[in-house]
């Protein structure tokens, strides 16, 4: 042995562990990575915008007492029955068959508790959350399972999916572990078999054809029904854009962090962009066609607190949708199962196999004896708790601002931390009135 | 019989008369006139009317039908009979894209030809064309029957699942895990009667007929068939 020091081992940045088990699990088993959820990686984010406060030029409002209004109007456009909600956090449309029925009834509970909507899936329509949702829109899927007239009419609202924010230009996935005789007779297809859902709608492509599909929903249900049309977070600009000139209601955008119930962990992690740089592109499209409020924008994508609704709105977007943090609030990834999530080979806030089926919580899956263990009842009271919350702690911020409502937050009410976050929202890097690529420098 | 100018009256008004007549029986012939390639005529209907369009149609005519016998006298625009439900329609002349897309019963009889997609994502229709169909029609059909009694474009029954696909004449290509099967006594049966229903009996017999449908190869995922995916 030398005395001389050794160099010590060095691990590869590009090839790093986890890098490498994969490229082993890959050459093991000769199939992509498929699971849950959004993207893990670091993204720029609502966390690296903060609030300025109100200061000598602009004064705050009296917490609890002075009043924060925090309802919203979506569909006022066009349809008859435009929706009016409580609270600007919706639920996004989450599938049964991703999730269990149980599940589904926990969402409605908890979202009519809060007062807010739910939204159906790649599934269709179950009695579960059509009876315990008070205002539930309707997605208009690829795939169009268990679409039907009758769900059409008794919905609040329809949402045409274009994309999804962990998969723009994806389809949907359901393996065979979650094809239960249930999801597959609502599907129409065999029990057990890989269901793979199409990425483009069936009967149209473009925006001219999509106009006229919207005609043709809104003769089928009278003109009552607020349309929505769902984009993911790839070109947000010219998706909004062509979105209202197809005759949209309302456009839900969806950021890269949005999740899925189970796609390819490739797709997730490397396509779409971060919501943070989605939103303002979408408000600048409406603005610029004069429609920005009139075509109301639902933004989701790793929305998780009052601060990232009310960052999302001072953007300028008129509500939220919460799917990932909705189920956490459920039970999903609850460190109580943290010895069931090892025997998964996981561990809790990690798990995202829900394709499998397996899930310990009895959320994402269709296995009885899992959701046996789900209560809905109190799934629905913890949602509708962390709704209130959430509102909680947008009203705080926005009375800190000065706002007596959720919506007159501005993005003069914030300031970015990152050079990346101040490019990308459009707000001053904090201390500085520098916009990468708007302001003189 | 009531006659509905279409040109006159507007479309809204057209399809909220027709949605009014759910739970009625006294008036149940109709006729719309003027169409002019409108498209979204006679779209949601449930009940058991029969509707008559004397001219072409633009998109989605008939969509969603429920109950109802749609005839168009003239030729459809795409996406006719979109996710029908129940109920008849029938195209005397020919038929664009997408025709009869993801319905779930219900017969659609085309009495010319059908474009491209016929019958995509076809979940219990049964679809009858007296002519040809164009390039990928069938795609992921899942359940239902397409009889053709022409030719089929390329690429039949792409990564379809349980739809049975009866075709007369030449098919250009077969979509991926697409094949052709054995024709039993139960599918000339099966054949006959949507022959009949399709008022095509007299036009062509089962026994002229092959049968395809899916290998189920495709079905839970291997890494062997990725070139097919």
């Amino acid at each position: 042995m030398s005395d001389f020091p050794h160099t010590p081992p060095r691990q590869s940045w590009t090839f790093s562990n986890d890098v490498n088990a994969e490229i082993r699990r890959a050459a093991a088993t000769g199939i992509y990575d498929i699971r849950g959820g959004g993207s893990k990686r670091r993204l720029p984010h609502f966390d690296d915008l903060l609030f300025l406060g109100a200061s000598i030029s602009r004064y705050p409002l009296e917490g609890y007492r002075e009043k924060c209004a925090t309802d919203v109007w979506l569909g006022t456009r066009f349809a008859k029955k435009p929706i009016h909600l409580d609270i600007p956090v919706t639920i996004a449309g989450m599938s049964f068959g991703a999730l269990s029925g149980p599940a589904k009834e926990a969402l409605g509970r908890g979202a009519t508790a809060a007062g807010t909507s739910t939204t159906t899936g790649d599934g269709g329509m179950t009695e579960e959350e059509r009876g315990h949702s008070q205002t539930l829109v309707y997605q208009y899927l690829p795939s169009r399972y268990g679409m039907n007239p009758d769900d059409l009419r008794r919905a609040d609202a329809i949402e045409v999916v274009v994309g999804q924010g962990a998969k723009p230009g994806g389809g949907g996935m359901l393996l065979g572990q979650k094809i239960s005789d249930r999801v597959a007779k609502m599907r129409n297809l065999p029990q057990g078999i890989d269901q793979r859902s199409a990425c483009r709608h069936p009967d149209w492509t473009g925006p001219d054809d999509l106009e006229i599909k919207i005609l043709e929903l809104r003769e089928i249900t009278d003109w009552e029904k607020p349309i929505y049309i769902k984009i993911g977070g790839a070109r947000p600009y010219y998706d909004t854009a062509l979105a209202v000139k197809a005759g949209a209601d309302v456009v839900v955008l969806d950021g890269m962090q949005g999740g899925t119930a189970a796609t390819q962990d490739v797709f997730i992690e490397n396509v779409g962009m971060p919501i943070l740089a989605c939103i303002p592109q979408a408000v600048k499209a409406l603005q610029d066609l004069g429609m920005h409020r009139k075509v109301q924008l639902i933004v989701s994508g790793g929305i998780r607190t009052g601060a990232d609704v009310a960052k999302a709105m001072e953007l300028g977007a008129d509500a939220v949708a919460i799917g990932s943090a909705a189920l956490i609030a459920l039970g999903d990834n609850d460190p109580a199962y943290e010895a069931e999530y090892n025997k998964l080979g996981t561990t809790a806030g990690a798990y995202d196999d829900w394709h499998e089926g397996k899930d310990p919580a009895g959320i994402t899956t269709q296995d009885p004896e899992l959701f046996k263990r789900f209560d809905p009842v109190l799934g629905g009271r913890r949602l509708k708790n962390y709704l209130k919350v959430m509102t909680l702690e947008a009203q705080t911020i926005a009375r800190a601002c000065g706002k007596n409502h959720l919506h007159n937050l501005e993005p003069e009410d914030l300031c970015a931390l990152t050079i990346e976050a101040a490019a990308m929202s459009g707000v001053p890097l904090a201390g500085t009135n520098w916009v990468p690529g708007k302001t003189g420098f | 019989m009531q006659t509905f100018d279409l040109e006159a009256q507007g479309l809204r008004a057209l399809n909220s008369t027709l949605h009014a007549l759910k739970g009625q029986t006294n008036e149940t012939a109709w006729e719309i006139i003027n169409p002019k390639g409108s498209h979204a005529i006679a779209v949601g209907l449930d009940a058991p009317v029969d509707v008559t369009v004397r001219g072409s149609t633009g998109y989605y005519c008939a969509g969603m039908n429920k109950q109802a016998t749609v005839r168009v006298k003239g030729s459809a625009g795409p996406g006719v009979a979109e996710n029908m439900m129940s109920g008849t329609v029938i195209i005397d002349g020919d038929a664009s894209q997408y025709a009869g897309a993801t319905g779930r019963g219900g017969l659609l009889v085309i009495k010319g030809n059908a474009s491209s997609r016929c019958g995509i994502s076809m979940k219990g229709i049964d679809i009858v064309v007296h002519g040809n169909i164009g390039h990928m029609s069938a795609f992921m059909a899942q359940s239902g029957s397409m009889v053709v009694l022409g030719d089929a474009g390329e690429a039949l029954g792409d990564s379809l699942y349980e739809a049975k696909l009866f075709v007369r004449g030449s098919v250009k290509s077969l979509g991926a895990d697409c094949i052709e099967k054995e024709m039993r006594p139960e599918h000339l049966e099966l054949l006959a009667d949507l022959l009949k229903r399709g008022e095509a009996d007299g036009k062509a017999k089962p026994e002229e007929f092959k049968r395809y449908g899916s290998a189920r190869k495709l079905y839970t995922f291997n890494i062997d068939n990725a070139s097919s995916y």
